[in-house]
């Protein structure tokens, strides 16, 4: 009896192998050869001196890396707010067995389907003062109307918000909506018995209890707020100027276009300090939730 | 067992072990003329690019090569990918660069074969431009043929534009300058049609520089890196005459890529554009002709500075004889003039010598090539001056100063200080 446990237990470990293998040599390797590239003086190749901490503090004294973080910062406070506010609204929404349910739910989740490097294009053209919304609405007559956030320093940014929203908040639409699918019944004609209202259910009740889903939307999301690029690029290019640049893309710049992987190995590792630093409590927290919810 | 079937699989052994052998001792004669293979990397992928990159190819494959392509799209991705192969050691057989210091880290590595008999073959010395051998002659020697020059700050006019502001001759100095724009600002035109890319304002801002800081000064503060220079007031100068600019752009400028920029000059909408000479192709694929429906002036004055920038294919290290011969083969290919008029004329770039047919090019490339003798207007592009990560600060500097409402002096400040920190 003992023995077969601990038989299938080797195969268990021997089935896991390959994939331990490959997150040491992939991702511990690779982590481990960025972390050495970032304290040498390396330019386009990879060299084996070292240098200290230097690339850190030329890190840390070039402008427009911490306004990146700056930017970062901003950016995902307000992107996951949106996305899962417009997200629970949708579900919410969609939940109330409307007509056409299936049309919707595909329309709403398309953008995230699409490739924002496609995508993007057409929202820099939207979002141009000379081509887009703008030029439409002062066509109709309002000669007056302004929207030239994208061309403006201090509010390019949250036109990127604008644009990202649009493509993932689906995706959180589809994450709720199974969570709400997956409340029972009863507890509404509970609800309605006691003569709650609608509203009252969903804040107090519905959304407590969609905890996991939105714990799961918040990791994905996060996910997608540290490696924004190709929507900067698609959009904006990380201007006008530099209101719009974000690590990632400080990151990209350096090791291809300006030819130093020892920056961009010392900032890579700076965002992923700052990653750690942000989702690891998050993620306990929801790990003890779970522990806790399961018990 | 079948006795007949074993022999018949015998005698079929027998045969293949013939034919084998038939083939070895095939290919040790001398073969009588196998192809040269070459694999090349390029970022040449638009429509005039591809029918410029052929003409190499065909030229190559007359002279008993074999050219295969390997386009990869976007400049940067391009170099990344020949770098990468470098590194895992599966180098292209040559591979595009700009004719700057982007190469020069692979020359320091000792990963190109130099191209030294080649260059004292052709006379490389007595024929190229000084400003490109100062960037391909690397402690004596050469790593890198050079194919075209490209001038990155040539002005651009619609020819109908000018007409109804009622402007008639080219601006011969920085104010007449910036009394065309304002002519052109009252027609109810946009003066000048800009692309807000930090790239392309580092093309507007070296113009500025070079006509208004003069060539002495640029070569002081890009070449030297004298911080003083940077400091002095004459470089403040030209940060406020670059600003000055941004007045005559319109809103949409922003982001705005340099085909789009170009377009609206050839729509008349706009009357001007500082760019590169590959604009042209934009205006030739408008059905639109050079003096007839568009001019041309690079910088202002029969003394302009002639920035001097362009493409050039380097040779990674390799010490298999046929593909060294293919890699000489390549490089005499693509710098003797036949197949250099051929490339430019699609390119919309100069041949990178004078001694070519200038019957294919056409009225401003000639223009270039005229102003190419006179060795004292050709000034260097900053690029092959400074290294990328350097470069790229200072557009960082740029675009700021740009975009933001930064003092001259805060500017100058800044640009100082990407200079110190970039210096290893």
């Amino acid at each position: 009896m003992v023995t077969g446990r601990r038989a299938a237990c080797w195969s268990a470990y021997a089935a896991l192998l390959p994939m331990a293998l490959s997150v040491v040599g992939v991702y511990i390797g690779t982590l481990l050869w960025t972390a050495r590239v970032s304290v040498s003086s390396a330019r386009i190749f990879p060299t084996g001196d070292f240098v200290g901490l230097g690339q850190y503090e030329r890190l840390f004294r070039n402008a427009r890396w911490l306004l990146s973080l700056e930017n970062l910062a901003i950016y995902g406070a307000l992107f996951i707010l949106a996305c899962l506010v417009v997200g629970f609204l949708l579900a919410v929404f969609i939940d109330q067995k409307v007509m056409g349910e299936g049309a919707l739910r595909t329309v709403f989740l398309y953008p995230y389907a699409m490739s924002f490097v496609a995508t993007g294009l057409v929202w820099q053209w939207i979002l141009n003062p000379e081509l887009g919304i703008q030029r439409v609405v002062r066509r109709l007559g309002f000669e007056d109307f302004t929207f030239d956030w994208i061309v403006d320093q201090d509010k390019a940014l949250y036109t990127i918000v604008l644009a990202t929203v649009w493509q993932a908040s689906g995706l959180v639409m589809a994450l709720l909506l199974s969570g709400l699918r997956g409340i029972d019944e009863e507890l509404w004609k509970a609800a309605r018995i006691d003569g709650i209202p609608v509203w009252r259910v969903y804040l107090s009740i519905v959304l407590p209890m969609l905890w996991p889903s939105l714990s799961t939307a918040f990791m994905l999301l996060a996910v997608m707020v540290v490696k924004l690029f190709d929507a900067v690029v698609a959009m904006t290019q990380g201007g006008p100027g530099t209101a719009t640049e974000v690590p990632a893309k400080f990151i990209m710049d350096y090791l291809f276009g300006r030819a130093n992987i020892g920056l961009a190995s010392a900032a890579s590792l700076v965002l992923l300090a700052t990653v750690l630093a942000v989702v690891a409590p998050l993620y306990y927290a929801r790990t003890k939730a779970m522990q806790r919810g399961l018990t | 067992m079948n006795k007949a079937k074993q022999q018949a699989r015998a005698a079929a052994l027998f045969a293949a072990a013939l034919a084998l052998a038939g083939a070895r001792a095939h290919a040790a004669t001398p073969a009588p003329a196998e192809p040269l293979k070459a694999t090349v990397s390029h970022w040449w992928t638009s429509g005039g690019e591809s029918a410029a990159i052929r003409q190499f190819a065909d030229a190559f494959n007359r002279a008993g090569g074999q050219w295969i392509d390997q386009a990869v799209a976007g400049a940067e991705q391009s170099r990344a990918s020949t770098i990468n192969r470098i590194v895992g050691g599966n180098a292209p057989v040559a591979a595009q660069f700009n004719t700057s210091r982007q190469f020069r880290d692979i020359v320091d590595q000792g990963l190109l074969n130099n191209l030294d008999d080649v260059a004292a073959k052709n006379n490389w010395d007595r024929v190229l431009p000084q400003v490109i051998l100062d960037v391909i002659r690397i402690d004596g020697h050469y790593y890198a043929a050079p194919v075209d020059i490209h001038m990155p700050a040539w002005f651009f006019y619609s020819k109908k534009a000018f007409a109804q502001a009622r402007i008639k001759d080219e601006p011969r100095n920085w104010d007449e300058f910036i009394a065309t724009l304002d002519k052109l600002k009252a027609a109810g035109l946009i003066p000048l049609a800009f692309g807000g890319q930090v790239w392309q304002e580092k093309i507007v801002f070296d113009a500025v520089f070079a006509l208004v800081g003069g060539p002495e000064l640029f070569l002081k503060v890009y070449r030297d890196r004298d911080v003083n220079a940077v400091r002095s007031p004459a470089f403040r100068n030209v940060l406020v005459s670059f600003r000055k600019l941004k007045a005559y752009t319109d809103p949409g400028a922003p982001g705005r890529n340099w085909n789009d920029a170009t377009a609206l000059v050839v729509s008349n909408r706009a009357g001007l554009q500082i760019m590169g000479d590959w604009a042209k192709g934009e205006f030739l694929a408008a059905g639109q002709v050079a003096g007839r429906d568009f001019g041309c002036f690079p910088g202002f004055g029969p003394k302009a500075p002639y920035i001097v920038a362009g493409d050039a294919f380097v040779f990674p290290k390799t010490a298999k004889p046929n593909i060294v011969k293919a890699q000489k083969l390549l490089a005499t290919v693509m710098t003797s003039p036949g197949p250099q008029a051929a490339f430019s004329a699609r390119k919309g770039s100069i041949p990178i010598r004078p001694d070519v047919d200038m019957s294919q090019l056409d009225m401003c490339a000639r223009q270039g090539l005229a102003i190419m003798q006179d060795t004292s207007r050709q000034l260097p592009n900053a690029e092959m001056l400074v290294d990328p990560d350097l470069n790229g600060a200072l557009q960082d500097v740029l675009t700021n100063f740009w975009n933001r409402n930064q003092t001259p002096e805060q500017a100058q400040q800044a640009f100082a200080q990407a200079m110190k920190d970039n210096a290893w």
